[in-house]
């Protein structure tokens, strides 16, 4: 395997990493602040579907982003008011939400534009498009240091830097700043942020809130900038994967920036087969490839890599007077 | 879990029995859903082309999962309609279950076939469309690599992977044909993000036409290949249209024309296998004003006449389906 191929690879790994991370991140604050969230999916789709038909009507990307995001918060919205105010089931909450975004997408995008349930193809003014680094072009010659800058780092759209600079943001915000002690330890013990005088309620909505702000984000990118319009189903089970990475990351922003990325990079060798091939010297199964994220998942969960600890208090609604 | 019967059956039976007379003709769709550009909507066009010739009405089934096949078969049946239509090779095992209980319903598979007396099955020679289209490809293409991107890898898809891959080595014998699947479920019929990923790892390692028969996940290839000014190949459905000037040409099957015959033929539709292919329009390649700029003279003259031979005889085109090897590609 050459250089260039191995940029062309993690080139791809970014692109296919993008929404994990996003999504990753989603979760990452939900269940820090004790929401366990298997919606990420269901809000994704959503975010996928406005961004693509507002960005289609008002032939403005961004205007179909903050569609995007506001169509995730809805459903965030929801999953709070139903796991939140009403004390009720997260999990099921969240497979609500996936049915409900699975269903709706299509019923609104069928009756709306009767192209069954996709949204008409964007125009090339109304994608992000890519964006070419300063003087990618002219450091494009320098030795090793020039491809990975023109190739790799270069000609991402905005919102792949926007998902990894999300990344040091997270951590600052959980680790450094008192909202992020508050919301740390509403995941953990929330009748002790109670007893400070701390609404539960209210952190717990705002880590919601940001959950839908972030899957909004990385449903407008796959759908107004990998791709142009929305299809059915597009967000092909990436909620479940970002779920699994953020189990593998142990629910810490660093790590979950490793963990999107090896299965980024995972998806993204199983679309070279000829590259396995070449550096193996024997034939890998490209379905082996794509269970991988899966089944590193239950290596860790089983324990054989580290132990992976959920916040403590993840999936209890806060009753304040037993 | 009786009563879940009941009520599953009750609401299906007032979902069918609200929509039509007796004896209509129905259709069924499968998991891709009857708009998505191409093998689904095909059927969709040739049941409306016949709805508004004949001003008849038809019934119609969008499969939402796997466990609603038989379900909707049978209440379809059960509910007069006939003949019944069912677009996919995974109605095939289904359908050999359901057709002996209603030996009065004639059956119409498309892309299987289903050994019972009241069955028609209708095969399409893909092997023989890809073929062309294939060979275009590898004139229209200056690097001498060409990409295949297929949907679900079943032998099918494998089919038209296969034909295609024998057009562009008649062409080019030096030719490198790459050849990638998008999954093993269902779901790789709708993941365009894959299919657009696919076609940039196909880029890059040098190919400038990529045919796609992957359902919607076509939609990203085509979209890819369009960004990145690389040609592109529909399938199906006639999707030049898509992306004027840079889609090469479609894969045409006929499906519309095999769902029209058996809708205008009624109950008396002949059963049997019916094969269609070149000799009888069943397959072929799209040329429209949309890639009217991109096919020479030459290209055409050159496609029409290995039709011709096809059609004659001349000219075999191996079917990956009948011993589940080609000798032009390797899977």
């Amino acid at each position: 395997m050459d250089f260039l191929t191995l940029l062309q690879v993690l080139d791809s790994t970014v692109r296919l990493a993008t929404p994990l991370l996003l999504a990753c991140l989603a979760g990452l604050f939900s269940e820090r602040a004790g929401i366990f969230d298997i919606g990420l999916e269901g809000k994704m789709l959503a975010a996928a579907f406005l961004s693509a038909a507002i960005a289609f009507v008002t032939e403005s990307a961004w205007i179909g982003l903050l569609a995007g995001i506001g169509a995730s918060m809805v459903l965030a919205g929801i999953h709070g008011l139903a796991s939140i105010t009403f004390r009720g089931n997260q999990l099921i909450s969240g497979v609500a939400i996936n049915f409900l975004a699975a269903g709706m997408t299509v019923l609104v995008a069928q009756s709306w534009f009767s192209q069954g349930g996709r949204t008409p193809s964007l125009m090339s003014g109304d994608r992000f498009e890519p964006v070419t680094l300063p003087f990618a072009e002219a450091l494009s010659g320098v030795p090793v240091l020039g491809p990975i800058y023109d190739e790799l780092l270069s000609g991402h759209t905005v919102l792949v830097y926007l998902a990894f600079a999300m990344v040091p943001l997270t951590w600052w915000i959980l680790f450094r700043t008192r909202f992020g002690l508050r919301l740390r330890a509403v995941g953990e013990n929330p009748a002790a942020v109670d007893t400070a005088g701390v609404s539960v309620v209210g952190l717990r909505f705002a880590a919601v809130a940001i959950c839908g702000v972030l899957c909004g984000i990385a449903g407008a990118y796959m759908a107004t900038a990998l791709q142009a319009g929305f299809v059915k189903d597009m967000t092909a089970g990436r909620g479940y994967i970002a779920l699994a990475a953020l189990i593998f990351a142990k629910w810490r922003p660093w790590y979950a920036l490793g963990a999107t990325l090896l299965f980024g990079f995972l998806q993204a060798i199983a679309l070279r087969p000829d590259v396995i091939e070449a550096v193996l010297s024997f034939r890998v199964q490209v379905q082996l490839l794509d269970a991988l994220p899966y089944i590193l998942t239950v290596v860790i969960l089983a324990g054989f890599v580290g132990k992976a600890v959920p916040p403590r208090a993840g999936g209890e609604p806060y009753v304040k007077e037993r | 879990m009786t009563l879940k019967h009941t009520f599953m059956g009750a609401a299906a039976a007032l979902a069918l029995t609200a929509t039509g007379v007796l004896a209509d003709p129905a259709v069924v769709f499968d998991l891709g859903g009857k708009f998505d550009k191409s093998f689904n909507e095909a059927a969709f066009n040739g049941a409306e082309r016949w709805k508004e010739e004949t001003g008849g009405s038809y019934r119609e089934v969008e499969m939402q999962s796997e466990a609603q096949r038989e379900q909707a078969l049978r209440r379809l049946a059960e509910s007069g309609s006939n003949p019944i239509v069912m677009t996919g090779f995974a109605f095939g095992n289904v359908l050999s279950e359901v057709a002996p209980d209603y030996p009065e319903t004639t059956f119409a598979i498309i892309d299987a076939v289903v050994e019972e007396p009241n069955v028609r099955s209708v095969v399409f020679k893909e092997h023989e469309g890809s073929f062309l289209v294939g060979m275009m490809a590898a004139m229209a293409s200056e690097s001498g690599t060409v990409g295949f991107i297929g949907g679900m890898d079943i032998p099918l898809i494998r089919k038209f992977a296969c034909g295609y891959a024998q057009g562009v080595l008649a062409v080019n014998p030096d030719a490198t044909v790459i050849a990638n699947m998008a999954g093993t479920t269902p779901a790789a019929w709708a993941d365009p993000v894959k299919g657009s990923e696919l076609t940039q790892a196909q880029i890059s390692q040098g190919a400038d036409v990529v045919y796609a028969a992957a359902g919607a996940t076509g939609v990203g290839v085509l979209q890819t290949a369009a960004d990145q000014d690389i040609l592109s190949i529909g399938v199906d459905s006639n999707q030049n249209y898509l992306h004027p000037g840079e889609v090469l040409t479609s894969m045409l099957k006929r499906v519309d024309n095999a769902v029209y015959d058996v809708f205008a033929a009624g109950d008396a539709v002949e059963t049997g296998v019916n094969v269609m292919g070149l000799e009888n329009e069943g397959v072929g390649y799209a040329l429209d004003e949309f890639n009217a700029d991109l096919v020479t003279a030459e290209m055409q003259a050159a496609v029409d006449a290995a039709s011709a031979a096809i059609i004659a005889g001349e000219t075999e085109v191996h079917d990956y389906m009948s011993d589940e090897s080609c000798p032009a590609l390797s899977f």
